[in-house]
């Protein structure tokens, strides 16, 4: 009798000669995509390759906390700054947005109705209201701060203006550095002593004041030697010569607003996941431990929050990952982000458009995997442990 | 394998072997130009939202010169930043956008500028308050600059030479950019002297700002399109050119039709009367006149748009024909 065999019947084969198939066509593509572009581009008479990276930008960057840049630094500079200024504006505003969203969260499911109601209506506004115009809003209402001239002082070297808030700089004199690291080994201190305390109760049952041991070893402590030293840290105050304030520290206005946008936007998403985690621990485990007579607070913090936690982590991942890619809106208010500095003036002034935007779109796949490798690693220690 | 490559380096080529952009207009039936995102006097729409302005002008010209019909153009609003990559990937056929004339434009972003519809140079602004007389006083000063212009570069130069520091607000378009400075988040406003005119008569107080007498740079801003379709770029060139000679000639929207039997031969030339001009660029022998009759001479279209009776007041300057002190010159029609 003739076989009757046909590869297309057998499941492994047939898997592995799709998956084959998508991959062929998918580097088909990029082949075909690559040629074509680097055949119009020669056409056009576009000129390409990495050597403008090295060459003088030309123009400055105002806005560069971390990196002192002039215009006789390179656009591989303009990268390096804007991908500061990017994470900066992520990091700080994943920080803001967990916190509110947490307690919005909480608050949404209060039983106080006022409570709730704000919280309700906090969240379907800045949901539903696009991000770039809560950027705008936001720095319009900045614009209309005071002017430099008329800066209002809010205590002793702390002015409000429609330029950013200007405080004070501290400046460390020799001796600062000792308290640094009783700072440091207070901390270092507080954890080791919290772990014992666990560990402790876990045994005896007795609990440890960990919080005030903390603080007093963190706060108290490094304070006490700072002063013992003769308070070796000055001040330099902001004074306005010219144009502007010298001197001191200054939160520009483009910072600001995209910190709260981007911040209060995310917020209102990560509240309600914080809800819906909250909401898919069973109303059981809340009678069972009230029935053990914990205190409410208690019970949210060692029952209810460890377990919402396992569903909260994954959607949370991914608002991190919006926010950073929506930090990219930077240019609507003049934020030099990524986008803004490399991706948009690097970019324009050079014509090197494909290079800037390939190593613009690599640099936020980056961040991207980065953010989510460690939050990977965090939701995996947290998820339930079979013993 | 051999023929799947194949299939591939035809249709690759199919892609990009597209026609020549004056028959593409033809086909297509209007002229795509891009010009700002606003700025009055240069490009702008007026009360019952019509685009007007110089660089408006320009691009209408064209329309005249190919259709014989100036209103056969669509525009496309450009940013600075945005106003390259649009020309560069065929979204537009030309660019009029207050866009400066240099040597990285013209070789390295692969473009062509036609030539020079008008000759500018960047100045500062700064409210009338300040009581600031020079550039060089601006010392710590915050500037609020366009991004991905000739301005940023020039401003990093000067304030460089002159060894004074200052405080860069990069911004997207004017619009912002004029919202930043009257709300006095910046001190001093940079950009083409026609800009910093167009800026100030959009001031509920024009008395309130002050141009400063410096000017930095020089800004020839003309038309440009892409480099290598040079039968295109003819076109664009020379209905430029009609333009200027229209005005050396006294040509104007008024007068142009009693012209038609003048006995000046470069005039008969000019309105496709005698020889054959049009035909050589693939144009009807008429273009010119059409440009004339719908849009004017270079000093209508100037005086309409940005001169001395317009709320931007700017005299003629270096704009002015050579014959009258001035820099504006084009080649004969012959
Ligand atoms: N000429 C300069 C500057 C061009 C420019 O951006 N000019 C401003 C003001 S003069 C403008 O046209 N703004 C209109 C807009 O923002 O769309 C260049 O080509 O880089």
């Amino acid at each position: 009798m003739r076989s009757n065999f046909n590869f297309f019947s057998d499941q492994k084969f047939r898997s592995l000669f799709y998956q084959v198939l998508v991959v062929g066509l998918f580097a088909l593509g990029i082949y075909y995509l690559t040629i074509t572009t680097a055949y119009n581009l020669e056409k056009r008479n576009i000129a390409t390759g990495w050597s403008f990276l090295n060459n003088p930008a030309g123009f400055d960057i105002s806005f560069s906390p971390f990196l002192d840049f002039k215009s006789t630094d390179t656009h591989l500079k303009v990268y390096y700054v804007g991908v500061l200024n990017t994470l900066l504006v992520s990091f700080t505003g994943c920080i803001a947005a967990t916190f509110l969203g947490f307690i919005v969260g909480i608050i949404r499911l209060s039983n106080n109705w006022l409570l709730s109601r704000t919280a309700y209506v906090y969240v379907e506004f800045c949901r539903n209201v696009p991000l770039i115009l809560q950027i705008i809003l936001w720095y319009s209402i900045l614009l209309l701060m005071p002017r430099i001239k008329q800066a209002i002082e809010l205590v002793n070297g702390f002015f409000i203006t429609n330029r950013g808030l200007y405080s004070p700089r501290p400046i460390y004199e020799s001796g600062f550095s000792i308290v640094f690291f009783v700072f440091i080994v207070g901390i270092i201190a507080s954890i080791w002593i919290s772990k014992w305390a666990k560990k402790r109760q876990e045994r005896t049952g007795q609990r440890y004041p960990v919080l005030w041991t903390s603080l007093g070893l963190i706060i108290l402590l490094p304070l006490i030697i700072f002063f013992l030293l003769g308070s070796p840290m000055t001040f330099e105050y902001p004074v306005l010569k010219g144009f502007n304030f010298k001197g001191g520290m200054v939160i520009r206005p483009e910072f600001i607003a995209m910190f709260l946008a981007l911040s209060i936007y995310t917020g209102a998403f990560i509240s309600e996941t914080v809800r819906s985690g909250i909401l898919s621990v069973t109303k059981g485990q809340r009678e069972a431990s009230a029935a053990l007579g914990l205190k409410p607070t208690w019970i949210m913090r060692l029952i209810i929050i460890p377990q919402a936690l396992r569903v909260i982590i994954p959607p949370l991942t991914s608002q991190y990952l919006n926010l950073t890619k929506n930090s990219s809106l930077g240019i609507a208010v003049g934020y030099a982000d990524l986008v803004h500095g490399f991706g948009g003036i690097s970019l324009n002034q050079t014509g090197q458009a494909i290079e800037c935007m390939v190593i613009t779109m690599a640099t936020y796949l980056c961040i991207s995997l980065i953010i989510s490798f460690f939050m990977n690693i965090y939701n995996r220690s947290i998820q339930f442990k079979e013993k | 394998m051999k023929k799947l490559l194949s299939i591939v380096a035809v249709s690759v080529f199919a892609l990009s072997a597209n026609a020549g952009t004056l028959d593409d207009v033809k086909n297509r039936g209007f002229l795509k130009c891009g010009v700002t995102t606003g700025l009055a006097g240069f490009a702008a729409p007026d009360d019952s939202g019509n685009w007007t302005g110089l660089d408006v002008d320009m691009c209408r010209a064209v329309a005249a010169a190919v259709f014989g019909d100036s209103s056969k153009v669509e525009f496309t609003t450009t940013t600075g930043k945005s106003r390259f990559p649009t020309l560069a990937s065929g979204e537009i056929d030309m660019l009029a956008r207050n866009t400066t004339w240099t040597l990285s434009r013209d070789v390295n972003l692969g473009f062509e500028f036609v030539g020079v519809n008008f000759y500018d140079g960047q100045g500062f602004m700064v409210p009338t308050s300040l009581g600031v007389s020079s550039a060089t006083e601006l010392d710590g000063a915050t500037v609020c600059i366009q991004t991905g212009t000739t301005t940023e570069l020039n401003l990093a130069d000067f304030f460089r030479a002159n060894n004074i520091g200052y405080e860069a607000l990069p911004i997207e378009t004017n619009d912002e950019a004029r919202e930043n400075l009257f709300a006095g988040r910046c001190d001093v406003f940079t950009t083409d002297a026609s800009g910093l005119s167009s800026t100030r008569a959009q001031s509920d107080n024009p008395n309130k700002w002050v141009v400063l007498p410096e000017i930095i740079s020089k800004e020839p801003l003309g038309p440009l399109v892409r480099h290598g379709d040079h039968q295109w770029g003819d076109v664009v060139r020379w209905s430029l050119n009609t333009m200027i000679i229209a005005e050396e000639f006294g040509l104007t929207q008024a007068n142009v039709d009693d012209n038609m039997n003048s006995n000046i031969p470069e005039v008969l030339r000019i309105l496709g009367v005698e020889g054959g001009y049009g035909e050589m660029l693939e144009l009807s022998n008429d273009f010119a006149y059409n440009i004339i009759k719908q849009i004017g001479n270079y000093s209508e279209s100037y005086e309409r748009n940005v001169g001395p009776d317009t709320p931007l007041a700017i005299g003629r300057g270096l704009n002015a024909l050579w014959t009258d002190g001035g820099i504006l010159y084009a080649p004969p029609f012959r």
